[in-house]
């Protein structure tokens, strides 16, 4: 199930998967995949089960196949390291290009595969550092600007209920912005009471709507802990 | 006591032991004797004695006597930090390398004690009478505050005897001075075994006996321990098991003091349904301090004792030296706390289960304990710590909370007049221990799986461990055992031309040292003093620097709480302020009241013996004459108002209540059996159409509460009892709940930190839990989606069997009702119901489908919001 947001005017619909939908435009956005941290880890010697790529794209099939969006934009960090490609098992690489089918694919750079103009070459669709469309303009690392949807900072929300702490991811946003959860298998959440927020956010109260299983509750970021 | 003269005395004890006793006008008991002459016949031997026995002395004896005799026949000794004999090679050239390579300058004993303060201590006495007799025996110790220097120095020259912890001999096995280090190893002296064995603790100390059977073939082991229900399964974990049948130690039963008298305190106080605080009897308890010299105040968890000791300083007006003792205060603290104790200056102390082993203290003349003892060894553990003069009887008073816990005491008192005991029975090797402990052979030098797969099953808890399993886990070490093959290249381990597994990388061994151990804290806060910020945003950024260390609480609490709330802790009531990294700031508030926590329970639940013993107690009305008029009173009522089952019956009561309908039954498992089960339950009721709220669960007894009426669709034919509590629930409903457990993904991340997937520490930086950039829960998810088999995930789910989610005597549970429910409609709350009840409010609700909470917390603010 979905929420209706508005950033700048624009009607969107956050899903609770972690993914955004521009019905005008017929976009789907996804932020920070982190495809192969997996193998990124096991490379330092940390050996993490390596079906995390494969669970991120299960999910990002999920979502694709119900929205049948015309364009796919992943919002920057989608691999956890720049040789994440080269080490993509063949069926998670093929699964990837049965997605990117028939549709436009935009990977924006982040920080983490900031090479993303080679990897593209690499793994279909093509790469932007930003991408603005009508009044909304996508990036990677949030810059707190008028109809901005970002990603990079993966906002989690915690409320305080019946003597129960609940943690969720959540899109955080306000009238004019947005920062998009992280929609990574392996991917973790900083809190949206984080000063790095406020610096997206300035002083103003902005919501978090947290990811149930089923539908999104959306609370006010001042009440979250 | 034999007398002085008796000829048995004459072959064992060489003169200069027979001088020391006389001087000290003491005799060797018998118990010590029968251990000298165990280890002449080169027997491992298992020692049961109560605490006072001169246990210890047992325990080394027969190593002073062996040494000593060494001495005599001209054997090289270690001399204090200088070289050896002429007859000894000169030091230089004794370079420790390899296998099969016999050098004489290792160790003779080994001391393994659960903590390494025992360890200390235990070194610091026995340097008494070695020093006394003149002895030339270099004693050390070696736990993780030995500094580095001399760990190092201990390596290339150890001592005679070496006093340390499990971890430590582990740490010590991992690298290529183990051979060096045990293959003279004569003897090793276990202290504390019945506490050892519980734990995985015990698994990785099992694994490495197993290893220094295989070093040191003429090793034997004494086990020194406190009275078990079943001492042959210390004897043989005591020693090398063989493929077929068992072996067993020599078992030698030390005569028992005087038996203990135990009473329960029968208060003149209103004695509380629910709750676990024992406030009304805390008058009685510092009248009972008065009258004692030394007193120990047990209770079962962190929280009441802070509470506890807050209030008995409230009401000291005779401004008596109580003190304050459990596992999260700050090390120092609890020193000096211990020293205190030790020098006879402490009227009291408020402890928790941390106290329960150490060393003699001896001038403790009553245990207290405040709340139901959760066992009856246990108790009598405890108890055994009063009064250690072996002839007089020690004295312990049990003081009831509530009135189910009355019921709970005069079981134990029972059972403790019967010496009665309920340990558990030897655990299941555990395979994430295994996986640590492979990775520390491959460390101290290249392993045949055959050969160290035919060691490990010599440990008595891997005694069943199929080869299929055993190669699971060396999978696992290398690659991460995954379905999927693409960590070759990132192996840990790996198989040379030879057939053996080596470590790829020294780097791997490093890490490996850094992470050793089985203890895995529950996620603690380091708490942290500073001064009060009035902070309207919280932000968890830069804030002023903090001081003083107060000790550690536990994560779940402060995280229910919001900044500015108060709580108690370290005797003291403190300001919540921010949580900085692995650190929860806080400042002082002297003025407040502090929030009152919620409650946890104790950390074990109700032991199965006791847990029968109640049941009886209960079922039978003519066995009531000895509880007090109020708890008689109350059960009168329930046997009037709806039915007193009997002891093999499930009791299952429905009632309205304010617009609700309630289910309660009473199992009698204990708390965190009655937890699963209310998860397991409320799913069924949920499918069943009941629209189920939320539950709550205590030692003997689960509510659940919910929109639908039961009673109803019982009638109706709608609901069987038989079929919402049938096994099956463990099947598929079980299943489902695991996936989203919090309690099974602690468990799995505990195994997953254990095994070695996660490591805390990094050369180089110290990586606090909450740096971790991973989180085992999504490790987890993740893992039971595409490999469900994994060893981890198997590891997690024994655990989860018996630890906190008590799978297994759930199963127990259902299996011995079958047939046996009954059913009371009832049109208001039973007296039996009362308490649990009670406790609403303070437990958890439904399910964690915590969706349902963020939809009530969210529609909470809407209608806020809109007035």
């Amino acid at each position: 199930m979905r929420a209706a947001i508005e950033v700048a005017g624009v009607p969107l619909e956050a899903d609770c998967a972690g993914a955004l939908y521009w019905p005008e435009e017929e976009l789907l956005a996804v932020s920070d995949l982190h495809f192969e941290k997996g193998s990124s880890y096991a490379a330092r010697g940390m050996l993490l089960p390596p079906y995390d790529t494969a669970a991120t794209l299960a999910a990002l099939s999920g979502v694709i196949a119900q929205y049948d969006p015309r364009t796919v934009v992943t919002l920057g960090d989608s691999f956890h390291d720049n040789d994440g490609p080269s080490r993509l098992s063949a069926s998670d690489r093929a699964s990837l290009g049965q997605l990117q089918r028939g549709r436009d694919w935009i990977w924006i750079a982040g920080n983490h595969d900031s090479e993303m103009a080679r990897m593209a070459r690499e793994i279909g669709g093509v790469f932007a550092h930003t991408l603005s469309i009508g009044p909304l303009t996508f990036r990677h690392i949030p810059e707190g600007a008028e109809g901005e949807i970002a990603g990079h900072l993966h906002p989690s929300a915690r409320i305080s209920w019946r003597g129960r702490s609940i943690v969720r991811r959540c899109f955080a946003a306000d009238a004019g912005r947005m920062v998009m959860p992280a929609f990574g298998a392996y991917t973790g959440g900083l809190s949206i009471r984080d000063r790095a927020f406020a610096a997206v956010f300035g002083t103003r109260d902005f919501m978090a709507h947290m990811l149930g299983g089923r539908r999104l509750y959306a609370f006010s970021a001042a009440h979250c802990l | 006591m034999p007398p002085a003269d008796s000829l048995t005395t004459v072959p064992l004890l060489p003169d200069v032991f027979q001088r020391w006793f006389a001087q000290r006008g003491w005799t060797p008991r018998p118990h010590q004797l029968a251990l000298l002459e165990h280890a002449k016949a080169r027997r491992s031997t298992l020692l049961i004695a109560p605490t006072g026995a001169g246990k210890t002395l047992a325990g080394f004896l027969p190593t002073l006597v062996e040494l000593d005799e060494q001495r005599h026949a001209g054997a090289p000794r270690k001399t204090r930090g200088q070289g050896t004999d002429r007859a000894m090679p000169p030091r230089s050239s004794l370079v420790s390398t390899g296998r099969n390579v016999a050098r004489s300058g290792g160790l003779h004993t080994l001391y393994i004690s659960p903590l390494k303060a025992l360890a200390v201590d235990i070194a610091r006495n026995l340097e008494t009478p070695v020093a006394e007799m003149g002895l030339p025996i270099r004693i050390e110790t070696r736990t993780g505050d030995t500094p580095a220097s001399k760990r190092q120095r201990q390596r290339r020259d150890p001592p005679d005897i070496l006093l340390t912890t499990p971890e430590q001999l582990a740490l010590l096995l991992a690298t290529a001075d183990g051979p060096f280090l045990f293959s003279s190893l004569r003897r090793v002296v276990l202290d504390e075994l019945h506490s050892l064995v519980t734990s995985k603790r015990g698994d990785l100390l099992a694994l490495d006996l197993a290893r220094l059977f295989r070093l040191a073939p003429q090793l034997t082991t004494v086990g020194l321990s406190a009275t078990v229900a079943d001492p042959a399964e210390l004897c043989r974990y005591l020693v090398p098991q063989p493929p077929a049948g068992a072996a067993q130690a020599d078992l030698v039963v030390a005569e028992g003091g005087a038996a203990p008298v135990v009473t329960m305190l029968d208060t003149a106080e209103h004695l509380p349904w629910a709750g676990h605080s024992a406030r009304h009897a805390l008058t009685e308890i510092y009248a009972l301090i008065k009258l004692h010299k030394t007193t120990l105040v047990f209770v079962n968890t962190r929280m009441q004792a802070e509470m506890i000791f807050q209030e008995l300083w409230r009401i000291n007006d005779d401004g008596l030296a109580i003190a304050l003792h459990h596992g999260s205060l700050d090390v120092e603290q609890r020193r000096k706390v211990e020293n205190a104790m030790a020098a006879g200056r402490l009227r009291a102390v408020v402890c928790t289960s941390s106290l329960d082993l150490g060393v003699d203290w001896g001038d403790v003349d009553l245990v207290i304990n405040v709340g139901a003892p959760k066992g009856s060894s246990r108790l009598l553990q405890r108890i055994g710590r009063a009064n250690h003069r072996m002839d007089e009887p020690s004295r312990g008073v049990l003081v009831p909370a509530n009135r189910f816990e009355v019921l709970e005491c005069t079981a134990a008192i029972a059972a403790v007049a019967q010496n009665a005991q309920d340990t558990p029975p030897l655990r299941t090797g555990a395979l994430d221990v295994l996986a640590q402990h492979v990775l520390g052979c491959a460390c101290g030098e290249p392993f045949l799986a055959e050969e160290l797969y035919a060691e490990v099953r010599q440990a008595a808890p891997y005694t069943s461990l199929t080869r299929a399993d055993f190669d699971s886990v060396v999978d696992f070490v290398a690659t991460g055992g995954y379905a999927l093959k693409v960590y070759e290249r990132f192996a840990k381990i790996k198989q040379t031309k030879d057939g053996r597994w080596r470590i790829t990388h020294p780097l791997v061994a490093q890490r490996y040292r850094m992470n050793v151990g089985t203890i895995v804290e529950a996620d603690m806060l380091k708490v942290r003093l500073v001064r009060s910020r009035a902070s309207k945003h919280g932000y968890a950024g830069p804030i002023a620097r903090g001081g003083k260390l107060l000790g550690q609480v536990e994560e779940y609490f402060i995280e229910t709480l919001t900044p500015g709330d108060t709580f108690v802790f370290s005797g003291e009531i403190l300001r919540y302020e921010a949580i900085v990294e692995d650190e929860v700031y806080v400042s002082r508030a002297a003025d407040e009241d502090p929030k009152i926590p919620s409650y946890e329970g104790g950390k074990f639940p109700l032991s199965t013996y006791l847990a029968d013993r109640v049941r009886h107690l209960l079922a039978e009305p003519s066995a009531w004459r000895v509880l007090p008029d109020q708890v008689r009173e109350w059960l009168d009522i329930q046997k009037w108002r709806s039915l007193i089952p009997a002891a093999g019956d499930l009791l299952v009561e429905t009632f309205p209540r304010a617009d609700k309908s309630y289910l309660v039954c009473y199992p009698f498992e204990g708390r965190l059996a009655h937890q699963t089960l209310g998860m397991l339950l409320t799913r069924r009721l949920e499918r069943a159409r009941l629209r189920p709220l939320g539950f709550v669960a205590n030692e003997y007894a689960l509510a659940v509460w919910g929109l639908g009426d039961p009673a109803l669709a019982i009638r109706r034919g709608e609901l069987s009892l038989a079929e919402l509590f049938d096994q099956d629930m463990l099947g598929d409903d079980l299943e489902a709940w695991l996936a989203e457990s919090a309690l099974m993904k602690r468990t799995f991340r505990n195994c997953a930190i254990i095994a070695g997937l996660i490591e805390r520490r990094y050369p180089g930086e110290e990586k606090s839990r909450r740096q971790m950039t991973i989180s085992t829960d999504l490790v987890y998810d993740v893992l039971r989606k595409h490999q469900p088999d994994h060893v981890l995930l198997r590891a997690a789910r024994e655990d989860a069997a018996t630890g906190l989610l008590d799978i297994r005597r759930l199963g127990a549970m259902l299996s011995r009702i079958r047939g046996r429910i009954i059913h009371k409609e009832l049109d208001r709350v039973s007296p039996l119901a009362v308490p649990v009840l009670l406790e609403i409010g303070a437990e958890m609700v439904y399910g964690e489908a915590s969706d349902v909470l963020l939809a009530e917390a969210e529609a909470d603010l809407v209608k806020e919001a809109m007035g």
